[in-house]
């Protein structure tokens, strides 16, 4: 009913033509950009997301890649075995002190795991508005990556529910045990793409 | 918390009089007990956690969620951006609208869409209302906790003036659906302004008896006060939020750190203390609310008094490749959606990041160490919904 009401009303048509466009700035279209080029990503409007990231990226030469840098969101990709010192340094030197939220992504075409750390401050407030993601990527079949608890103390629970729904094992994690599934759950990882809901 | 208790003196004292009798000594997992509360207990509701304690002192505390887990995250995955609503308030049905609202807007940045202003002022609306629906019933239960029967009947009572505008609007008591992405489902019906700035000025009335009788209750304040201290420094450690974060000293809350939709356009105080203690936790919500009644004033004064409320999508729509990650002030603080999208009509992957599953760190943080007795206030001062935190 609703895309009948679309097409018969040409005025709601050029609502959302407009409003993409205006969102433009905040959505990097990814087909038009070269992949390979990490500058194209940033949008030069962006002071404080560009200043953050060109401080990682003149410490971190090239173990830090750009994903996306938008309005108030930065995105960056490390490798497993650099991912704590990367943290120490977002934590220590430019001030993201907690974690929002911890969660991992299977990608079983290419037989990986995503796992996004999105970071946040309290304590710098120009940074309370930035969400910081730091993802790194591990193999589907031996997933193993650093645990980030020695830095943040606020990922504890995070990644152990990361550990249950997805089976990464976090190594230096205290307790990579099962937190929100039932005792007797025999099953493999649920949030992975190859667990099916019955009857589905 | 000092621990006078003599332990040595007490081991002597078993020794000397089981004198002419094989001295037993007592190991220190003879002294302890375990104590597991919850999933069923009437004031843990659906949370189960593991205590052990020494004498009157708690030593160990395991949390162990997931009661009520329903697996919101991967039934997301199987249903489109529109369908995915009604199930997402589950979660937390006191405050559906507010659940809603981050996931809204973070499928209206995949879709590249924006809601009309009028839609934008009446989300605020209903999720300042809501928020107070959730927070008087917070009170309600956290009265009854500390065995405060008039606590109980008068939030719970109140709590139906915003219940009965929440249903002029939106047709339905408690899961309203009412925030969808591009919009709100329907419009204000008329008369709605009136009606509600009626309502929120009795209740502004009620806010100061509600401090009368609970806040200057002496016996609420010594069960509260100087109890469960979370020091900043331990808050910002453990990455709690909303009213937690705001008892310990750090003005943080989303509307205004990164204001949504209309709330650049309000002028309101992060209300915060920095006492640290459960009270603090129990006063914060009560200003939160006050506050809220002046949001709530200056949204129905700025509302424009027509227009769309929603803009019209397609019934199946797509988002942009890519991710999103968007976060509004809830009753429980932060709450966030990280969407990725494939492309295709439905989400590839969604995450709710939950102010109580963020909490939850707190509580063994603050109970080993505190008296068994203390453990009903600090439980409930965090601001912990249990069927939210386990999805």
């Amino acid at each position: 009913m609703m895309s009948s009401n679309i097409s018969k009303n040409p005025e709601n048509d050029h609502k959302i033509n407009q409003s993409s466009q205006k969102n433009n700035h905040n959505q990097t279209n990814l087909k038009d950009l070269d992949p390979n080029n990490s500058n194209n990503f940033i949008d030069q409007n962006l002071n404080l997301e560009n200043s953050i990231y060109s401080e990682i990226s003149s410490k971190f030469t090239n173990k830090v890649k750009l994903k996306y840098s938008k309005f108030k969101r930065i995105k960056i990709y490390v490798e497993p075995e650099d991912i704590v010192e990367v943290a120490e340094f977002l934590k220590t030197n430019i001030g993201f002190d907690h974690a929002e939220s911890v969660c991992g992504t299977d990608y079983p075409d290419d037989n990986s795991i995503e796992v996004i750390y999105h970071l946040s401050s309290y304590s710098r407030e120009d940074l309370s508005p930035i969400i910081f993601a730091l993802s790194t990527k591990t193999s589907r079949d031996n997933s193993r990556l650093p645990s980030l608890i020695r830095v943040f103390n606020s990922v504890e629970y995070h990644e152990r529910e990361t550990f249950e729904m997805l089976g990464v094992y976090f190594e230096g994690h205290p307790r990579n045990e099962r937190f929100l599934l039932p005792e007797d759950w025999a099953d493999i990882p649920p949030l992975r793409k190859d667990f099916q809901i019955k009857g589905r | 918390m000092s621990k006078e208790y003599d332990r040595e003196f007490e081991k002597k004292f078993q020794e000397t009089t089981r004198l002419g009798l094989e001295v037993v000594k007592e190991s220190e997992e003879d002294r302890l007990m375990t104590l597991s509360v919850g999933p069923q207990h009437p004031g843990s509701g659906h949370f189960r956690f593991t205590i052990k304690v020494d004498g009157d002192y708690i030593v160990y505390c395991d949390p162990d969620p997931g009661y009520v887990h329903r697996g919101e995250e991967k039934m997301s995955e199987y249903r489109n951006f529109i369908q995915n609503i009604p199930h997402l308030e589950r979660p937390v049905i006191h405050d559906s609208t507010n659940i809603t609202y981050s996931y809204s807007l973070a499928v209206e940045e995949l879709l590249g869409v924006e809601v009309p202003r009028r839609g934008q002022f009446i989300r605020a609306i209903a999720s300042e209302l809501n928020r107070q629906v959730y927070t008087l019933y917070w009170l309600a239960i956290y009265g009854i906790f500390l065995g405060h029967s008039t606590m109980f009947m008068w939030p719970a009572g109140d709590r139906e003036l915003f219940i009965d505008l929440l249903t002029a609007l939106s047709g339905a008591r408690v899961t309203h659906a009412y925030n969808i992405p591009g919009g709100v489902r329907n419009d204000a019906p008329d008369g709605f302004k009136e009606k509600c700035l009626q309502y929120v000025k009795y209740f502004e009335k009620r806010l100061v008896e509600y401090e009368d009788i609970f806040y200057n209750n002496p016996l609420f304040r010594q069960r509260t006060e100087n109890v469960g201290v979370l020091t900043k420094e331990d808050a910002i450690n453990l990455g709690v939020t909303g009213s937690v974060l705001r008892a310990s000293g750090i003005p943080h809350d989303i509307r205004k750190v990164e204001p949504y939709d209309v709330y650049d356009e309000i002028d309101f105080k992060v209300q915060y203390m920095k006492t640290c203690d459960s009270f603090a936790r129990a006063y914060v919500p009560f200003l939160d609310m006050r506050e809220s009644c002046n949001i709530i004033k200056q949204l129905l004064d700025k509302m424009p008094d027509s227009g769309e409320v929603r803009l019209k999508l397609q019934s199946n729509p797509k988002g942009q490749p890519g991710e999103s990650y968007k976060r509004v002030e809830s009753g429980r603080g932060a709450l966030g959606y990280y969407i990725v999208s494939d492309g295709s009509p439905k989400p590839y992957r969604v995450k709710i990041s939950v102010g109580s599953f963020r909490n939850i760190l707190a509580l063994p943080h603050l109970l080993v160490g505190s008296k068994l007795g203390d453990m009903p206030s600090i439980y409930w001062a965090l601001n912990y919904w249990p069927v939210e935190a386990d999805r």
